[in-house]
Parts: C-alpha cells; sequence; structure tokens
C-alpha cells in the first residue's frame, strides 16, 4: 500500500517543494553549483523507511520535473549527475551498516556536488574549474551535515509511520 | 533501525572535515595574483588578455554579445550575460591564479593563469 503511485508522488511533491524554496533562496558563493541540497532530504528519508528502489525513482523524477519547471535543460543534465552519484554513495554506505544517517547524509552532499561540478566540467570543455573541488566538498559536506541532522530527527520520530 | 551518531560515525566526519578543510586552506594560501585571463568559448580558447589594464572586453558569438567581461584593478568581473539565470554575473570578481567565472549556459569560462611577480619588479643578477 505504501509503495503505490499516489503514495510515492506524495514524496515526490514534497521534493518539488525543496526544490522551489532552493530556487527561492540565493545561496551562492561565487562558485558553480554550490545548492542547500534541501531536497535530499526526502531521498534520506526514503532510503530509510520505503528503501532505495523508491529513493532513487523518486530523486531522478524529481529532478526532471524540477529542470523543467525551475530551470532548463542544462541544469537537469547537473543535477542528474550529482543525484546519480550522491544516491550511489548514500546507498553503498548505508548498506555497509557500519554508519550513520548523518554521514550517509554528507555523503550524498559531497557526492552531490561533485557530480555537478565533474559534469559542469565535461560540458564547457574545461578541467581547470576541478579547482573548486576543495570548497564544493566543503559546501556538500555542511549541508549535508544538517540535512543529516533533520532527515535524523525525523526518521526517528516518526520514521516507522511514514 | 537506527540510532543517532555513532563512535565510528564521529570519526569518519572528523577526519573528513578536517582533509577538507585543510585542502581547502592549502589551496586558497597557495593562490598568488594572476597575470592574465584566458576566455574560453564552447572549449575553445577565445581570447587571453592581461590584467593589468582596465578593460572591458565583449565575448561574442557568431557576432552577438552573450558575455561582457570587465577588467579593473587586476580583477576580472562578469557584468553582464544572456544567460537566464545570471550566476556568472554574480559570482566574485577573480583575480587569482586558478580562480575562474564559468558562464554554464554560454560555455563561456573565464580562467586567471600565470603569477604576476607581486613582491618584485624585477631580480637583477
Amino acid at each position: 500500500m505504501k509503495r503505490n503511485v499516489a503514495y510515492l508522488g506524495m514524496y515526490l511533491a514534497l521534493a518539488l517543494i525543496c526544490s522551489y524554496v532552493e530556487s527561492l533562496i540565493p545561496f551562492y558563493f561565487g562558485i558553480p553549483g554550490v545548492k542547500l541540497g534541501l531536497t535530499n532530504i526526502v531521498v534520506v528519508l526514503l532510503l530509510y523507511t520505503l528503501g532505495a528502489k523508491e529513493a532513487f525513482l523518486v530523486s531522478v523524477v524529481r529532478i526532471i520535473l524540477a529542470g523543467f519547471l525551475f530551470g532548463n535543460l542544462f541544469s537537469i543534465l547537473y543535477s542528474l549527475s550529482g543525484g546519480a552519484l550522491s544516491f550511489l554513495a548514500m546507498y553503498v554506505l548505508k548498506r555497509t551498516e557500519k554508519l550513520k544517517v548523518v554521514t550517509v547524509s554528507v555523503a550524498g552532499g559531497v557526492m552531490h556536488n561533485t557530480g555537478q561540478l565533474i559534469m559542469a566540467a565535461l560540458v564547457v570543455e574545461n578541467y581547470h574549474i576541478l579547482y573548486y573541488i576543495p570548497v564544493l566538498l566543503t559546501a556538500g559536506f555542511i549541508t549535508g551535515f544538517f540535512i543529516g541532522i533533520l532527515s535524523q530527527e525525523i526518521i526517528l520520530r516518526i520514521g516507522n509511520r511514514i | 533501525m537506527n540510532r543517532r551518531f555513532g563512535k565510528t560515525d564521529f570519526i569518519v566526519l572528523a577526519v573528513v572535515f578536517a582533509v577538507l578543510v585543510f585542502a581547502v586552506i592549502f589551496t586558497a594560501f597557495k593562490r598568488k595574483q594572476g597575470e592574465f585571463v584566458v576566455i574560453s568559448l564552447d572549449g575553445e580558447v577565445y581570447r587571453e588578455v592581461p590584467l593589468e589594464k582596465d578593460q572591458e572586453i565583449e565575448i561574442k558569438k557568431e557576432g552577438i554579445t552573450i558575455n561582457v567581461l570587465d577588467i579593473r584593478e587586476g580583477k576580472a568581473d562578469m557584468r553582464k550575460a544572456s544567460c537566464p539565470d545570471k550566476l556568472c554575473v554574480r559570482q566574485k570578481p577573480v583575480s587569482k591564479s586558478g580562480e575562474s567565472i564559468v558562464c554554464l549556459p554560454n560555455k563561456v569560462v573565464v580562467e586567471v593563469k600565470g603569477e604576476a611577480k607581486g613582491d618584485f619588479d624585477s631580480i637583477a643578477r
């Protein structure tokens, strides 16, 4: 019952709202690709409640839809690259069962920015922008950390009911 | 299920964070004032412009100006851009070797290169 389209659609809508809120907040450090990563809350929540397949599905669909709604075709490419890498990292780390939510989320945040930067470097055919990796990774770490704490508290309190 | 922080988590996070912060500080300090900027369009070098002279560069694609780069007091700043998000315009001016301003939709990259010899005007041997 929980895995039906309507239920997942609700999560998708939540993720889209997160994307929208993100696009409203001017969160930039003068470097391409720094984002709040708010939408990762939904992915992490799904990963820990319903499962990996659901988390991945919602993540991908969210990226495509958000790209059409608030971004452009290129932004979909960057987000997909970041999202895929981020999901992979989170899934692998969660499977080891040695690390908790916050760490998983941090990995997700870090990998998301990395994926985006790598894709950006490929698109503009210029690899010197990879100079920004240290700063981006740190930003991804910090945002992932706070998203992780948020997700953790939600999962602990109502995780078995959502 | 999952509880909060574990000891493994704390160690992993602390180590990764320390490495990252160190990397940021290290790369930031190594940066020196650049000599010129290389402007590339679609992956190919468009123009090289020295940072010493104040000037305004129009980056044109098929005759249409898509980005305007402003060079002032040794710093390069993206003034105008035809892209929808204008993230490149909002990026801070760059001046140190290795820094860059990127306009992803227009595929424009402005990189600072070379190292202006900061302390000495010339060295006599």
